[in-house]
């Protein structure tokens, strides 16, 4: 089998020009937990570190001792002294598109685009906003320079390429061709005239049929209005889609150890590659692990049955000698019982492991330059900042498989 | 043929959710095959785009047509029965476009041309939750197809978008209302809500026995319970470990020489070592079985019925879907 190289996460973190830590992977791979235990790691070893994330549940918040996230990064306290930082921030992604709209319009023209029907849905539903503006957010707390490092989870999509995908589609929409001349009828001092075609008509006709006429004019009364204000929402796409090309940018892409996440790990690296994205390696969350793997799931399922077969037989013959079993014959019973209970416990435990590492190999077979590093499945969720600790602990990462 | 009793006999819409990596598309082909027996023909759709039905029923990549795919068990254990038809469905909200353009105004090659200028991007776009509305639309449509005296499907399973987007997808009308206050979608999404919001709809949960699914099931349950007329289904646990012994001899932890002499009678090598490695897997699966079960006390709470699903540990193949399917027929689910 294959060996990947190893993904040195410490070496990411303690590298000054890493600024950006992308942590991207399909939804249910623990994502937002590995961001937290990445960020929590790199303010121990020093940095300046905020934890930008996406995902709604109160859950990160809590195992960091804050009873909830807000739009605003919150300082996170109980930080072993190194002189490292820790803040954490929730993206709100209406906020975050208010703010936008209240810093580049004045009161008046601001307030008439935060009452649009269609700037309403927009910035509360459309699937490509929170992808937007969280790479907005990022973009904004990089140029901010109160921190040397963030760390950002990315939105649970559909598909873990959305995300790359999201802010170049709304920004295309919003700046698109199609949109411009569909509100033409609007902008009446545009000489749109040779564009209007039996094509258009049609197009606009079937609009009419789809939307309704009334959202097509809310939609035209928002471009325009935003339009004047705030040109170029392709090209503020455009400035993040660079700045994660940049070299300060990492990005890890993270998946649990089953076929389908990694499947859409798969996937991102490829995508990664072709947009000339930073990729630093997978991480392999909640990977199974036990102390020794010297006995085979067959052999230790044949065991069990062996001691079972013999347990009934002994039974039969206790029966047999009229009454009862002597205590060493109890205690050999009992014992008989656990070790079978144990045994098939084993025999599982070796199954889903070899699984684990089948699905790995495959990924590494069709990706064997990507770095790889595995984070041991916990017994018990993360409740707080030392289990967040916990979870990227070296002794833990290092241990032998 | 009887009917049995199950706990969802008036229901014709299965929508399944559930946080993602606990087994939703699993859960959801699980049920169609389980709700197929007796001759009744379920249809399973697909609505995120991922092919996960394909690969589930080791299918080559679902078109946009609803297509067999399984064959259910015969009811009830009895080899006599025969089983029904699972079909699939991948719905696209572009099909589903050009569905509703021929439905509502015969103008299926139309829309065909403004797919090819980029209009349903456009359309999806400038109407945000028009294309859920599209895709229920297309669900509720084939709940209600009829077919000769009856319907065209017994049963519509669909493995719907995790629970953090369920409320949102599923409520089309507040989400269409806000924008179109009348017009052709706003009555479009009216029906669609109608079917969704009446008992022939059930919303059922596929959860792990571990915390943050467990919290993000009991978030979704109180969500959806806040939206008028919808049905909260029941709420399936996956990948459940049973507990391989007593609870009482789980909580202490096995004294190892007596584990050593049973290793070693079983002609185990180092049964020493063994045993105490050994201990050491007995204890995390002890604290796992209390774990899990922590977490079904809190699944019990909403008080909606739980159905219990086991880990399969090779994998999920058609043999095992098919186990599970019984699974759920026993336990009453289908």
């Amino acid at each position: 089998m294959a060996t990947p190289p190893l993904l040195e996460v410490d070496r990411i973190i303690d590298d000054r020009r890493t600024r950006i830590i992308v942590c991207c992977g399909s939804g249910g791979v623990g994502k937002t937990t590995t961001a937290a235990a990445i960020g929590l790691r790199a303010a121990e070893r020093g940095r300046q570190v905020c934890v930008l994330t996406v995902d709604p549940a109160r859950r990160l918040a809590q195992s960091m001792g804050l009873s909830s996230l807000d739009n605003t990064p919150r300082r996170i306290e109980g930080i072993q002294p190194g002189g490292g930082s820790l803040h954490a921030m929730m993206l709100d992604m209406k906020r975050t598109f208010d703010e936008i709209v209240e810093a580049h319009a004045d009161p008046a023209r601001a307030a008439q685009i935060l009452a649009n029907p269609f700037y309403q849905s927009l910035s509360s539903s459309f699937a490509g906003t929170q992808e937007y503006m969280a790479m907005e957010k990022l973009g904004q707390l990089r140029r901010s320079d109160e921190w040397d490092l963030i760390v950002v989870d990315t939105p649970p999509s559909r598909s873990a390429l959305d995300f790359l995908d999201a802010p170049e589609r709304l920004g295309r929409f919003l700046d698109g061709r199609l949109i411009r001349v569909l509100t033409a009828p609007v902008k009446a001092s545009r000489p749109f005239g040779k564009v209007v075609n039996a094509g258009l008509t049609l197009m606009t006709g079937a609009l009419t049929k789809i939307l309704g006429g009334q959202l097509l004019r809310d939609a035209q009364t928002f471009i325009t209005a935003f339009d004047t204000m705030f040109g170029g929402f392709r090209e503020r796409a455009d400035a993040t889609y660079k700045l994660l090309q940049a070299p300060g940018t990492a990005f890890l892409v993270v998946a649990a150890p089953e076929q389908d996440a990694l499947r859409e790990a798969a996937y991102f690296v490829e995508r990664l590659g072709e947009e000339r994205m930073p990729l630093a390696g997978l991480i392999l969350n909640r990977v199974h692990r036990i102390p020794s793997t010297q006995l085979s799931a067959a052999r230790a399922l044949a065991a069990a049955e062996n001691l079972e077969a013999a347990q009934t037989l002994e039974s039969a013959q206790g029966l047999q000698a009229a009454q009862g079993l002597q205590a060493a014959q109890t205690l050999e019973a009992e014992g008989n019982a656990v070790a079978v209970a144990a045994l098939r416990l084993h025999a599982e435990r070796m199954t889903l492991i070899e699984r684990e590492q089948r699905v790995a190999a495959g990924f590494t077979s069709s990706h064997p330059a990507v770095p790889v590093m595995e984070i041991p499945a916990l017994p018990e969720d993360v409740h707080d900042l030392d289990g967040l600790r916990r979870l990227t602990s070296t002794d833990r990462l290092q241990s032998p498989r | 043929m009887t009917a049995r009793d199950t706990d969802w006999d008036g229901v014709r819409l299965h929508v399944v959710t559930g946080k993602g990596g606990t087994g939703k598309t699993t859960v959801a082909g699980a049920l169609a095959l389980a709700l197929a027996g007796r001759g009744r023909k379920v249809l399973l759709l697909e609505v995120e785009g991922r092919q996960g039905i394909a690969r589930l029923f080791d299918s080559p990549p679902l078109p946009y047509a609803e297509r067999k795919i399984a064959i259910g068990q015969g009811g009830n254990g009895d080899p006599g029965t025969p089983g029904g038809d699972v079909y699939a469905l991948a719905i696209d909200p572009e099909g589903a476009l050009l569905d509703y353009l021929q439905m509502f105004y015969g103008m299926r090659s139309a829309g065909r041309a403004l797919t090819r200028v980029g209009l349903i991007d456009f359309a999806s776009a400038i109407a945000p939750g028009l294309s859920d509305v599209l895709v229920t639309g297309k669900a509720t449509e084939a709940t209600r197809r009829r077919s000769g005296s009856g319907y065209a499907y017994d049963a519509v399973v669909m493995d719907a978008p995790p629970t953090g987007r369920i409320g949102r997808f599923l409520n089309v009308t507040s989400e269409v209302s806000d924008l179109a206050k009348v017009g052709p979608i706003r009555s479009h999404a009216d029906t669609v809500s109608n079917v969704i919001r009446s008992p022939q709809t059930a919303v059922h949960f596929t959860c792990t026995l571990e915390e943050m699914p467990v919290q993000e099931t009991l978030d979704g349950i109180a969500e959806l319970r806040a939206i008028k007329g919808i049905q909260v289904g029941g709420v399936f646990v996956n990948m459940a470990r049973p507990a391989l012994l007593p609870r009482d001899q789980l909580q202490s932890p096995p004294d190892q020489d007596v584990l050593a002499h049973a290793l070693k009678g079983a002609g185990l090598p180092e049964p020493g070592q063994l045993a105490a490695d050994l201990a050491i897997e007995l204890a995390e699966h002890a604290s796992r079985v209390g774990l899990q079960d922590r977490e079904r006390a809190d699944l019990d709470a909403p008080g909606q019925p739980v159905y219990e699903l086991p880990l399969i540990t090779e994998g999920i193949d058609l043999a095992a879907l098919h186990r599970l399917a019984a699974e759920l027929r026993n336990q009453g689910a289908a």
